[in-house]
């Protein structure tokens, strides 16, 4: 029998992954924080055929995930203004401008 | 000789033709010495020119580099030359003045802070749009080929989402191009259709689209009673039972103001409609997928919905018009007889599957969602009311919370949001913000004209974040500040004078 717990950590991972990878910073950040909030209102689920549903719902979400994240790096818009951006004085040492936030 | 001496002269014999030096002769012999040993590397490392160009200048500041610190076993980054210059700089005049720069590589896209007005579109929506712009292109009223089968099939899932999520029969959802249209289309419709009953009540703070086709009612010679609303934005419903006439038609009283995001008593508002035998539309366009709807408990007869409201496609809405007891009603629009004959016209398919996912969607997170606008809502409301001279216009209970509108007295509202430029707010709804004039929402509530005028509407979403919360916050703060320095009024209010007591003299 394959470790479902196993299997749902693999998921969990790979949602996060390509949530990241979305171009825009709204999506990006509501995309990880769904998949968040849905593993942890799912991790007391036991019975079998309610957490085979889940995963299933979990591979539709990420297939759309890779597809829709791919069509956001073709349109990319500017950074909002919230974005961390790289300011200040570069003065050629190594990581003297630290971004804040990685884009996807 | 000092160390920094030999330093420069060892630097400057290394220095490109770019770079001018005094000391430039003394370079040459090094220079000759080099010159084939890179013509050699130049042709061997590429074909183009332009690559071989780059190639070499980067060639040339590694073997720089490496012969600098053989001689002076330092690194050039660490050398001052003087002048505040390193003597890299003079190896590599770019690089050197590149690290004089200073880098400003912020975001400059506004946050989005309007959801009222429309919502952008959730990326699941997008993705089951996808395939009925590119493969599936069957026209969903063929009924001979299976092109046309499969876009039918797709279209009836998306109507039963839509229902479902108004808790109605997919057979009473007709579609549409939008609220407006859903709108239009309920009001004259049921007004030609019952040419009887010549009158309809609405209230004075619904959207323009529905005051609109009361007034071009009013030109076809139906009365209209405008019903006013207390100053919480919420009808009264004594008011509204004494306003209903035996020849009422139709109460058309929308469900969340789009621009105080009040809640009006729907069930009750359904009960007396019910009652006096009148029929009951209501605008929800800002309320599905947001709130909960039932048009089976409110007792609605018909209801507006609109796709971009809930992060589905602009240009597509539905009207939902009950079908037990019958509401007849005159369509607007002639043609092929799609959609039981209400609203002719091919249907376009991606955009109703769209609406149809965006429904499925909002029905599935609407207690997610609903949770999230109120907690970030309750942030918003509360730092902004807890500066001075402000209030919240509207019902502080009955309302949707992610429509969060405030006025700031003493400051002008268009020119808070020229000052907000990294803000995407509106001071009404987009329908009238051309327009300078007062929104006719708050004048209806009773608020003065200068409290109407410096009001503004802050809409939340399902994709907003806490971050952008909090620079809205901080940036709302500093500016009001700032522009209410700048304000004459300001300094007569801290001086404590009654603004209503000063008379101004007339030019």
């Amino acid at each position: 029998m394959v470790d479902t717990a196993f299997q749902a950590r693999s998921l969990y991972r790979n949602l996060l992954r390509f949530s990241n990878r979305f171009s825009s910073y709204n999506f990006r950040e509501y995309a990880r924080r769904r998949t968040r909030d849905a593993f942890r209102e799912y991790k007391n689920v036991e019975d079998p055929r309610k957490i085979q549903e889940l995963m299933q719902k979990g591979l539709k979400e990420l297939q759309m995930l890779k597809r829709q994240t791919m069509i956001s790096q073709f349109f990319q818009m500017d950074r909002l203004v919230v974005e961390g951006g790289a300011s200040g004085k570069q003065k050629g040492r190594r990581g003297d401008i630290v971004r804040q936030k990685e884009l996807g | 000789m000092t160390t920094t001496a030999k330093v420069v002269r060892c630097a400057a014999r290394f220095s490109r033709s770019h770079f001018a030096s005094p000391l430039r002769p003394a370079a040459t012999t090094v220079r000759r010495a080099l010159t084939a040993q890179l013509q050699h590397r130049c042709i061997s490392s590429s074909g183009k020119n332009e690559e071989a160009a780059v190639k070499v200048d980067v060639e040339n500041r590694r073997i720089d580099t490496s012969n600098f610190m053989n001689k002076t076993g330092m690194k050039p980054s660490e050398v001052d030359v003087g002048n505040r210059l390193t003597a890299d700089a003079m190896m590599s005049p770019s690089a050197g003045i590149l690290k004089q720069a200073t880098i400003m590589d912020e975001g400059s896209r506004p946050i989005y802070l309007d959801m009222q007005a429309t919502t952008p579109m959730d990326p699941r929506v997008l993705d089951a749009m996808l395939p009925f712009y590119t493969g599936l292109y069957g026209n969903p009223h063929s009924r001979t080929h299976a092109y046309g089968w499969e876009t039918e099939k797709a279209i009836d899932v998306a109507r039963g989402h839509i229902a479902k999520l108004i808790g109605a029969d997919p057979k009473e959802i007709i579609f549409t191009s939008g609220a407006t249209e859903s709108n239009n289309m309920s009001i004259k419709g049921v007004a030609r259709f019952y040419k009887s009953k010549r009158h309809i009540v609405t209230s004075q703070t619904e959207h323009k689209c529905v005051l609109d086709s009361c007034r071009h009612l009013q030109d076809e010679g139906y009365e209209i009673t405008y019903l006013p609303v207390k100053s919480n934005g919420l009808i009264d419903l004594e008011q509204l039972e004494k306003e209903i006439r035996p020849d009422t038609a139709l109460v058309s009283i929308m469900t969340v103001n789009n621009e105080i995001g009040v809640i009006q008593p729907m069930e009750e508002i359904g009960k007396l409609c019910r009652k006096k035998g009148v029929f009951f539309h209501t605008d929800g366009a800002q309320a599905v997928g947001k709130i909960p709807v039932d048009v089976g408990k409110w007792n609605v007869d018909l209801m507006s919905i609109s796709g971009h409201k809930v992060y589905g496609p602009k240009g597509i809405g539905a009207c939902y018009i009950r079908r037990r007891p019958k509401v007849r009603i005159d369509p607007l629009i002639s043609g092929g007889g799609q959609e039981r004959g209400l609203r002719s016209g091919t249907l376009a398919p991606p955009l109703v599957i769209g609406f149809g996912e965006a429904c499925r969607i909002a029905k599935e997170e609407i207690d997610y969602d609903h949770k999230r606008v109120t907690a970030l809502a309750n942030r918003l409301q509360s730092g902004l009311l807890a500066m001075e001279h402000t209030t919240l216009n509207g019902d502080a209970n009955a309302r949707y919370p992610g429509c969060v509108n405030v006025s700031f007295a003493y400051v002008e509202g268009e020119s808070l949001l020229m000052a907000l430029k990294d803000v995407a707010l509106s001071s009404g709804s987009a329908c009238t913000s051309a327009s300078l004039e007062p929104s006719y929402v708050l004048r209806a509530l009773g608020s003065s004209d200068e409290s109407a005028h410096s009001s503004i509407r802050f809409g939340i979403g399902r994709f907003t974040t806490e971050a952008e919360i909090d620079y809205v916050l901080k940036a709302v703060r500093d500016r009001v500040t700032v522009l209410r320095e700048m304000s004459p009024l300001w300094e007569l209010v801290q001086e404590g004078v009654d603004l209503n007591t000063i008379e101004w003299s007339q030019h």
